[in-house]
């Protein structure tokens, strides 16, 4: 009797300890596939020129900062950092200060075309930039945009606004509406209930999908290269000049622009996963 | 003073009408109970009242004040969510002041009244604790000291006790019926369930398809349905119907009985009446027992008269059996006649 009934019990935890390695397996081959170009850009960044093509490489970087310091001390290098970051400070109050009244209107109203609105709001990502990059250079040239960091914000404001939106739709489509009712008859007007409810429950999302549209527009090559000349963002700059650099010093760049990015994303990790939870409901 | 009158409202949802033109008049400090099935409009009536949805016609006075164009906040009303609605990010004791805050009552009298409203739900101890960390009652109770530390002249209720476990709710309504009758407000409360409209209301508006059958006291419903919808909805079993044919003016035969009912041309009309109200004995109405139930005090009897079901509440100590055939005499002074058309009380 034992024998019979003890029989699928073993085959169950066999199947159920090949599913846990399965799951490690696969794990420990993500992580390696995310993480060892990370890792050889830092250990290239942090060595000295003559380790970077030497061979064989040493597991440890010697921390030696000459490439990083002749980077940063590169002409042009600080400057263009500036613009990096001007440029994606206003792409992210632009796309939020649009996107996030949006949001909020497509998960509190009901209005004809909605779905089409939320459609084409996606849709506007299936449109290849490269398309549009030429008859927006000549505009941005006509109006004066052209060369300008509120010009090059606008484009990529339009490259992070349905993020921005979606983002935010799906987190004000979390708060419960009667929240907001409830607010009313406790005597609030429309904006003070958002003000005094709707807002401090939902700025930690807001904050996360502003730093989201910053990391869009801090990585964002092609517009930048294509609108600007003078005044160039960081990844245009380093497109353009470290063609011609030699190795050491593009791992240097490479660092140099990936590094924040990934901070910031790590940072609002959590509210990203959380979004996307409510989005997938 | 708060009397509530709603004139000839009603509210279409594209082509959907939830609401046909309803009239309904509540007295200052009446406790009112809108009860029906889901989907019958009485959400959507007490949500009118409170301003969160705009009628499509008619209007709503409350103390003698046209208020269907005025906001929520403007209306002089308090209402408690079916989910409470208490803000997570604020303390309970905030929760309660949020309202008195908005109306910039001086500290002293906020603290005044969060502590006295608090010490009425019985929620002292939890006024630091945040929303996350308290228990379903408990944030009935605090949904319902926010409401009450307003102070307004309207409450409005909609199915505060339905989120809440059987013997909670049973402690729950005893509770709000004291505290509610203690503030001295004029309440609209909204439920689906029967024993708690019963138990609760002064008045009942039973209310069906958009419509308003029948607004009564509680007794007055269950003893007169005005239509047979509010027999059959009201009471646990519902009450029973059979067809009545005519013999002569004013004498109707049912199940082998005749009886003296009401004058009527219509051929065929609706007997009716509610299972505790008829005794087994040697006249009456030929029934077969088909399902028998001891319940305790009573025995439920389900038997067949006329070709349909028929439930009767008899003395528990009636020795039956499956099968058997009886006569149940109904008591005269509550038999009820319904129209089958109309489907009103005759």
């Amino acid at each position: 009797m034992s024998a019979v009934a003890e029989a699928p019990v073993v085959a169950t935890a066999d199947a159920r300890k090949a599913g846990s390695w399965l799951l490690v397996a696969t794990v420990i081959l993500l992580s390696v596939w995310v993480l060892l170009p990370i890792y050889l850009l830092i250990v290239n960044a942090l060595s000295s020129p003559e380790e970077v093509t030497a061979f064989p490489k040493r597991f440890f970087p010697s921390f030696d900062f000459g490439s990083l310091s002749f980077f940063i001390n590169f002409a042009g290098v600080g400057r263009a950092l500036w613009n990096s970051v001007l440029v994606a400070t206003l792409t992210m109050i632009l796309s939020i200060g649009f996107g996030a009244p949006a949001g909020y209107a497509l998960s509190r109203f009901d209005f004809p075309g909605k779905g089409t609105f939320r459609f084409l709001v996606l849709m506007t990502r299936a449109f290849p930039l490269p398309l549009l990059a030429l008859p927006l250079a000549v505009m941005f040239i006509r109006t004066g945009l052209d060369d300008t960091a509120i010009g090059l914000a606008l484009v990529h404001t339009t490259l992070a606004l349905p993020f921005a939106v979606l983002i935010t739709f799906s987190l004000f489509s979390g708060i419960p509406v009667e929240l907001e009712e409830a607010a009313w008859t406790l005597g609030c007007t429309r904006l003070q209930a958002f003000r005094k409810v709707i807002l401090p429950l939902a700025l930690p999302g807001i904050a996360a999908s502003a730093i989201f549209a910053f990391t869009i527009s801090w990585n964002e090559v092609f517009a930048a290269a294509v609108l600007t000349i003078e005044n160039r963002t960081l990844t245009a700059f380093l497109l353009q000049s470290l063609g011609e650099s030699p190795l050491y010093l593009k791992f240097a760049g490479g660092a140099a622009l990936v590094i924040p990015a990934l901070i910031f994303i790590f940072a609002v990790r959590k509210y990203l996963f959380a979004m996307w939870g409510i989005a997938n409901r | 003073m708060a009397e509530i009158a709603i004139k000839q409202v009603a509210k279409r949802f594209g082509g959907f009408t939830a609401l046909h033109s309803i009239d309904l008049t509540i007295a200052d400090q009446e406790f009112m109970v809108l009860l029906g099935a889901s989907g019958c409009g009485k959400t959507t009536l007490l949500r009118i009242v409170a301003g969160l949805e705009t009628p499509s016609q008619g209007e709503v006075w409350i103390g003698g004040r046209r208020v269907d164009h005025l906001p929520p906040r403007d209306r002089g009303i308090a209402m408690v969510f079916q989910n409470y609605a208490v803000f997570p990010h604020l303390t309970v004791f905030e929760n309660i002041a949020f309202g008195l805050r908005m109306k910039k009552l001086p500290q002293q009298e906020v603290e005044r009244r969060v502590n006295r409203t608090a010490e009425l739900m019985h929620i002292e101890q939890l006024l630091k604790r945040y929303s996350g960390q308290l228990s379903g009652g408990q944030r009935q109770r605090v949904a319902v000291a926010r409401a009450l530390a307003m102070e307004p002249d309207v409450i409005l209720m909609d199915e505060p006790l339905s989120n809440l476990d059987a013997l909670l709710r049973l402690e729950m309504r005893a509770e709000l019926k004291g505290v509610l009758a203690a503030s001295k407000t004029t309440t609209i409360y909204v439920t689906h369930d029967q024993v708690e409209a019963m138990s609760l209301a002064d008045r009942i508006a039973v209310m069906h398809q958009g419509h308003i059958v029948q607004a009564a006291s509680p007794v007055e419903v269950y003893r007169n349905p005005a239509a047979r919808f509010v027999g059959s909805f009201i009471g646990n079993p519902p009450m029973n119907f059979i067809p009545a044919t005519k013999t002569a003016n004013g004498s109707w035969t049912v199940a082998g009985l005749t009886l003296p009912g009401p004058k009527s041309d219509k051929h065929k009309i609706d007997f009716a009446i509610r299972p505790e109200d008829v005794d087994a004995g040697n006249e009456g109405l030929h029934a077969t027992v088909r399902v028998i139930e001891p319940l305790g005090p009573h025995t439920l009897v389900t038997c067949d008269v006329e070709g349909g079901l028929f439930r009767a509440i008899l003395e528990s100590n009636a020795t039956i059996a499956v099968g058997d055939r009886l006569r149940l005499a109904p008591k005269a002074d509550r038999i009820r006649w319904f129209d089958p058309e109309t489907t009103n009380a005759l």
